[in-house]
């Protein structure tokens, strides 16, 4: 790699730090079109779910209009949808070669996920005492799967961004770095769309 | 990093495979494990062929004739068919774009790796306890009810082998799109460049489907779920509609990149730039675009009802237009050419009218109602052996003999591979031109015998002679590579003399970086341009200079291992608890199931970590370097 080098004076840094190579660049790309599988894969899951939705052994099993609150999923979406607004900041100030602006808004983007991910296992232990689990029926399946696989997507997303805060953080900011959390960012405004779906699609058609 | 012609010791250059990100070695890697698959799936094809030859026979019982017809599709669509394209398109398209590597080398190899183990996987269930037996296509109201781990050897191993196909996809289209040399534009593509493409978009978007397919018969064998048992809710057609969501797509993944290579010998050996080449790459498209329309063709029998049934018969169809514009394409690329009758050319030639049967066939099967009689027949076996033995085995083995000097510098036999020729081309027809006509005689598929005097007899007698034949041409095949590995007679640039592309632009063996100065591109056919037009030398596109070359890697070896491991521990999880599937649930208790998932799943992640934490920055070739190996070539041309 060329520029490996960091702490780049401002007048020197690029408008997009993330593709002013051709590694960055084809990352980029890369990246984009690993989402487009990962549509496919959601797709494929939310399929599945509208397939198996309210698919019950027996009448005693709690269904999608018993169990979901629009309440509880609202205040998820608001933790996510701020958390992808966040990342959008540290991006901003990556590109304005604002180091230390950029962790924090990273850091305060993991923190919201944290929450989103501790309301979504809150709900998941709730569900299960009310008999709704991954075993009980295939509506169980289905629904644990699509909204486990998004709140596993949400667990790497965690992961890498925090990775990636503590690796910089001696380092600083270079265009290496600067693709690395440019496609973390993409991945997690990724995350933040299949949300949306799963909000519209799972909860809202699921207490109508 | 050195010149490849200094001697080394056996361990040294097995650990330089086991690291390289090299696109040349990696494709080499691809040739030998999907070699040897191809071998495992022609074995199991023989055994097949053997049990069939004559009525009432036992030389397979029931059970272990499906578990050899499972791993034999299993094997030849994901293990061998697959990875030897994969072989070619690694070999190839770096090159005729003019890269010095794919755009993400370090993922190519976790790629292959992936594979070699997910194939490994698979293929161990035959010492621990038995195969799968449900089919290629595995479906659910089988594979849920069949006890034993031989459908999770499958789940896993195919998982593990998928998620390197989907890496590999990703891999390519980022490359095709980002790394192309100035002046190749989409439009001055090769053709195998074209394909490849296109047929890594349809990886991209065919393997997920098939990823949450073999997650859900995974977790309802290992997790206790329900999605595909009835009695708690669950429907099995969800299996059948996301397996062939995948699988359709996958058949043109497969064909696809042997068009490439077909209309590459084509336009080589007939000395004539390939006709209708936008209308080619415009069929191209079209054909990944409708793979995607006509899967439910394969479940007109499923009771989907009529209007299903019609739209989708109507969409399969629709995708012999292209293809029957590609067909005459290749047709009038050999019209009035001089044509040279190579191996590789022969093979071509071949292709054109097996093809077009297996595609009559198929037209056959879209018209909805006729389906109702062909399906589960050997009518069917006939059509899919007619389109992938006479259109993608056929465009491996050409390439095999086509590609064999740019990988290794040197060349088959012409005359072995002649014999060869004739020999396997004669015997698939003998093989599967018959099992149409058993097909419309009645004869089910996937049974293990059948009773004499029903007319079966001497057909099948003919196609287990005609498979014989298949094997004593690839045994002629291999005889051929071990005679010119021993001779070792090297060739230089451009063997077959005709090259047109610009890959053969390029020195034998080709330097580790590819190109010492990135080339300019002046058209389609760029070396032909420059042969005719010039002194048959690439212009520069770039002063000569220092590069940049990505670092070897163990990692992604490391990565595989993991998931190799945990897929021990993920096949043992259910054996024996009380919530599981009846299949399972009898087997003895393995309590260290879940500690070896998690220890596999703990290398894999601390890897990728490890990957994620450090920095690759790679290394610089310097000018000096490259000016010795100019120097050297120099002095070897003379």
């Amino acid at each position: 790699m060329a520029n490996m080098e960091y702490n780049v004076p401002s007048e020197r840094w690029p408008a997009h730090p993330e593709t002013a190579t051709l590694e960055g660049k084809n990352k980029f790309i890369g990246f984009w079109t690993f989402l487009a599988g990962e549509t496919a894969l959601f797709a494929s899951l939310f399929a599945t779910y509208l397939a198996l939705k309210d698919s019950v052994p027996s009448d005693d099993h709690l269904l999608a209009a018993d169990l979901f609150h629009l309440e509880l999923a609202f205040v998820m979406t608001m933790f996510l949808l701020t958390s992808s607004l966040t990342s959008v900041y540290a991006v901003y100030h990556m590109r304005n070669n604002n180091f230390s602006k950029m962790q924090l808004w990273l850091g305060i983007t993991v923190l919201l996920g944290l929450g989103f991910l501790a309301l979504e296992i809150y709900e998941f232990i709730e569900y299960t005492h009310l008999g709704h689990t991954f075993r009980s029926s295939a509506f169980g399946s289905a629904f644990y799967f699509l909204i486990g696989t998004h709140g596993f997507h949400v667990c790497i997303g965690l992961v890498w961004i925090t990775l990636l805060i503590l690796r910089n953080a001696k380092r600083g900011l270079s265009v290496y770095t600067a693709a690395k959390v440019n496609t973390a960012a993409l991945y997690w405004h990724f995350i933040d769309v299949v949300w949306v779906f799963i909000f519209t699609i799972v909860y809202l058609l699921g207490v109508m | 990093m050195a010149s490849a012609t200094k001697k080394r010791g056996v361990g040294s250059v097995i650990w330089d495979y086991m690291t390289t990100v090299d696109h040349k070695k990696i494709a080499i890697l691809y040739l030998i494990a999907g070699g040897f698959f191809f071998a495992l799936g022609g074995i199991e094809a023989m055994l097949i062929r053997i049990q069939l030859a004559v009525p009432n026979n036992d030389f397979l019982s029931a059970g272990l004739f499906n578990e050899v017809i499972t791993m034999h599709g299993t094997t030849m669509i994901f293990l061998a068919a697959m990875p030897l394209l994969f072989a070619f398109m690694n070999a190839t398209v770096p090159l005729q774009i003019g890269a010095r590597d794919v755009a993400f080398p370090f993922l190519n190899s976790l790629g292959v790796w992936l594979f070699i183990f997910g194939g490994i996987f698979l293929n161990l269930s035959w010492f621990m306890g038995g195969a799968p037996d449900a089919g290629w296509t595995s479906y659910a109201s089988l594979s849920i009810n069949s006890p034993g781990h031989g459908i999770d050897f499958y789940a896993l191993g195919l998982q593990i082998a998928g998620a390197g196909t989907l890496i590999s996809g990703i891999n390519f289209v980022t490359t095709i799109i980002s790394m192309r040399a100035p002046g190749m534009t989409y439009m001055r593509m090769p053709l195998m460049t074209w394909t490849t493409l296109v047929a890594s978009v349809l990886i991209v978007f065919a393997f997920p489907p098939l990823t949450i397919g073999i997650f859900l018969l995974t977790f309802d064998r290992m997790f206790g779920s329900s999605f595909f048992l009835v009695e708690t809710g669950g429907n099995t057609i969800i299996w059948e509609h996301l397996f062939w969501i995948f699988g359709h797509p996958e058949v043109y993944i497969l064909i696809l990149p042997a068009f490439g290579i077909f209309s590459e010998i084509f336009a080589t050996f007939a000395r004539k730039r390939l006709f209708g080449y936008s209308a080619m790459v415009f069929a191209t498209v079209l054909i990944g675009f409708f793979g995607f329309m006509v899967w439910a063709h394969h479940m007109f029998t499923v009771g989907l009802g009529p209007t299903a049934n019609a739209i989708f018969a109507v969409a399969t169809m629709a995708i012999a237009v292209p293809t029957g514009i590609k067909i005459f394409n290749w047709i009038f690329t050999i019209w009035g050419g001089s044509i040279e009758f190579t191996t590789p050319m022969l093979y071509a030639l071949a292709f054109i009218p097996s093809f077009v049967m297996g595609g009559v066939t198929g037209i056959m099967q879209a018209a909805a109602p006729a389906d109702y009689q062909y399906h589960d027949s050997y009518f069917i076996v006939a059509h899919f052996h007619y389109v992938i033995v006479g259109g993608v085995v056929f465009g491996l083995l050409a390439g095999l003999h086509y590609y064999w000097p740019l990988m290794f510098g040197t060349m088959l036999s012409e005359k072995l591979g002649k014999i060869s020729f004739v020999l396997f081309v004669a015997g698939f027809h003998v093989t599967f031109l018959i099992q149409h006509f058993l097909g419309l005689w009645g004869m089910p598929r996937r049974v293990f015998t059948y009773l004499d005097g029903q007319g079966y007899n001497t057909s099948n007698m003919i196609s287990t002679v005609g498979a014989l034949m298949m094997a004593v041409a690839v045994i002629i095949l291999l005889i051929n590579i071990i005679i010119t590995v021993a001779k070792n007679q090297k060739v230089g640039r451009d063997p077959w003399g005709d090259g047109r592309t610009l890959e053969w632009s390029l020195p034998i063996p080709v330097p580790y970086y590819n190109f010492a100065q990135t080339p300019l591109i002046r058209g389609l056919d760029a070396y032909w341009i420059e042969k005719k037009e010039n002194d048959g030398k690439m212009m520069p596109a770039e002063s000569l200079d220092d590069f940049h070359m990505p670092n070897n890697s163990i990692i992604p070896f490391v990565i595989s291992l993991g998931l190799f491991v945990a897929a021990f521990g993920a096949l043992h999880f259910a054996s024996g608890k009380e919530w599981a599937i009846d299949a399972v649930s009898d087997l003895p208790q393995h309590p260290w199931a879940l500690w070896v998932l998690i220890l596999g799943l703990a290398i894999v992640f601390i890897s990728m970590g490890v990957r994620s934490w450090k920095d690759d920055l790679g290394y610089y070739v310097t000018k000096e370097e490259v000016l010795k190996d100019l120097e050297e070539q120099e002095r070897g041309a003379k």
